[in-house]
């Protein structure tokens, strides 16, 4: 029996065979991958997750992939840290709070998740070149995985951005295109290349799959608490795509036996200057009506998100909530983090934190609850953020004296 | 002939017009609703517009111009 059955709208059921399409030809909705969860209920148990590798490889079986595990592209991404966050939660009256430590991924950011199931779906499918429209944490994570596959790498950018945001790419040597437009004018140059060649553009043809990666970030919360699914989980809204993943993962655990029940509550995190669907969830809309981002949180400013309307049935449907902090807030929080667990987070983990600490202000989140906030991204990408809000170093003469002097200073 | 497809976004103060009947009458396309979504506040239409490059492009650029919000399918894929 095959555990992937095939790709299926989420809008009208219509069922596709697993190829790189990515859009219902009746309905325009987004293609699901649907696995036959009778088959997955037999074949994956934790003691079998438990022998697998130390990455997020160890969730093959409910992963949309058929190349043998050794043929996977790999760099190492996922299985990260889930530590329990004393201080932090001692900070904001949290006895059981954990955070998912993403920042500690290959590329340093959650991306790597996504981009190492893509790559091995694009492989898989027989495509040479992989590409996508990026200044950021995917495309640093593509050139990376596409350098690993040896496949020819394209990155899109519009040409007015600075050298230094896509250094973490070029590192890899993929073909750097400086468009000469704006985000939207990329955006959809893009989608016009994705259809004139054949190449795999990882979250336009590849999407389905693609974004199937994200899924393992909830497996691996699971698994680290033992099997078992906490009250809450904060997760960073883009596109919404990860929180519906999030979501699913949850849900798949439940489904074939891996957890016993569904606590938990997901609640959304967006930067004031970008909340669309923050601004949804609580008007009680069902749709999202798109923003102009303005925030510092610029990874997740994404203002007319393909997945919002799913990220909002997603949010209802597990009684969760949605937040937004201001870019004020975003840097507290950053350095609150750093501070007190050792973390330096992206703008986005910012966001968690701050929406974590505003979740409990406002009594959504209790002082007893089993409670994980996401951290997708380091913070040495976004240093801009808080370089100017750091406290400056004390110079001092080399001298004992002049040291017992600052030390007074520091101490009084 | 090309088939292009849009997720087009009304604000509020466009909810009242027939615009998509006036992207028929006044350019020489074929339009195709195949989901859509709204209410009194704004709403979105996923559309098929099919005819020749150039007349598709001034369709489009007449619906910019009007206010309406027009994104790919795919929508915003850089993140």
């Amino acid at each position: 029996m095959k555990r992937i059955k095939s790709l299926k709208c989420r809008e009208c059921g219509s069922e596709y065979p697993l190829e790189p399409i990515h859009v219902c030809e009746y309905c325009f909705g987004p293609l699901e991958v649907e696995y036959d969860y009778d088959v997955l209920s037999e074949l994956v148990t934790p003691e079998k997750v438990a022998q697998g590798p130390p990455s997020l490889w160890r969730y093959y079986d409910m992963l949309p992939i058929d190349s043998p595990i050794e043929e996977c592209v790999d760099l190492g991404a996922g299985f990260t840290p889930l530590t329990k966050a004393e201080r932090l939660g001692e900070r904001l009256g949290l006895n059981r709070l954990y955070i998912k430590n993403d920042t500690l991924n290959p590329t340093w950011s959650f991306k790597d998740r996504v981009v190492s199931v893509a790559v091995t779906k694009a492989k898989e499918f027989g495509f040479d070149v992989a590409a996508c429209a990026s200044t950021g944490n995917l495309a640093n994570s593509l050139a990376a995985h596409a350098a690993k596959a040896g496949m020819r790498c394209f990155v899109f950018v519009p040409s007015n951005i600075e050298l230094n945001k896509v250094v973490g790419s070029l590192i890899y040597s993929p073909q750097l295109i400086a468009v000469e437009g704006d985000f939207d004018e990329v955006n959809r140059l893009c989608i016009e290349v994705a259809s004139n060649y054949r190449w795999a553009f990882v979250n336009i043809n590849i999407r389905p799959y693609y974004s199937e990666g994200s899924k393992t970030i909830a497996f691996e919360v699971l698994e680290q608490l033992g099997w078992r699914a906490p009250d809450h989980i904060i997760v960073p809204v883009a596109s919404g795509s990860l929180l519906i993943k999030v979501w699913k993962g949850i849900k798949e655990c439940h489904r074939i036996g891996l957890i016993d029940s569904i606590p938990t509550k997901v609640h959304a995190a967006q930067a004031s200057g970008c909340a669309p669907v923050v601004n949804a969830f609580k008007s009680g809309a069902t749709t999202v009506r798109p923003v102009k981002p303005q925030t510092i949180a610029k990874s997740i400013a994404i203002g007319n998100p393909a997945d919002g309307i799913y990220a909002l049935r997603a949010l209802r449907e597990s009684g969760g909530t949605a937040e937004d902090v201001t870019d004020d807030e975003i840097v507290e929080a950053i350095k609150l983090l750093a501070e007190t667990e050792g973390i330096w987070a992206e703008t986005a983990g910012g966001v968690t934190v701050a929406v974590l600490k505003k979740l409990v202000e406002q009594g959504v989140i209790k002082k007893d609850e089993l409670t994980v906030a996401l951290i997708t991204g380091a913070g040495i990408k976004t240093v801009e953020a808080v370089a100017d809000s750091l406290c400056q170093p004390i110079r001092i003469k080399p001298k004992l004296k002049a040291f017992e002097e600052a030390l007074r200073c520091l101490t009084t | 002939m090309a088939v292009h497809r849009y997720h087009l976004t009304f604000p509020k103060e466009l909810v009242t017009e027939p615009i998509i009947y006036y992207l028929g009458k006044n350019f020489n396309v074929i339009t195709n609703i195949r989901r859509a979504n709204v209410d009194q506040d704004g709403g979105w239409v996923d559309l098929e517009i099919e005819g020749d490059e150039e007349e598709i492009e001034r369709a489009i650029e007449s619906l910019r111009q009007k206010g309406v919000g027009v994104d790919p399918i795919e929508r915003q894929v850089i993140e």
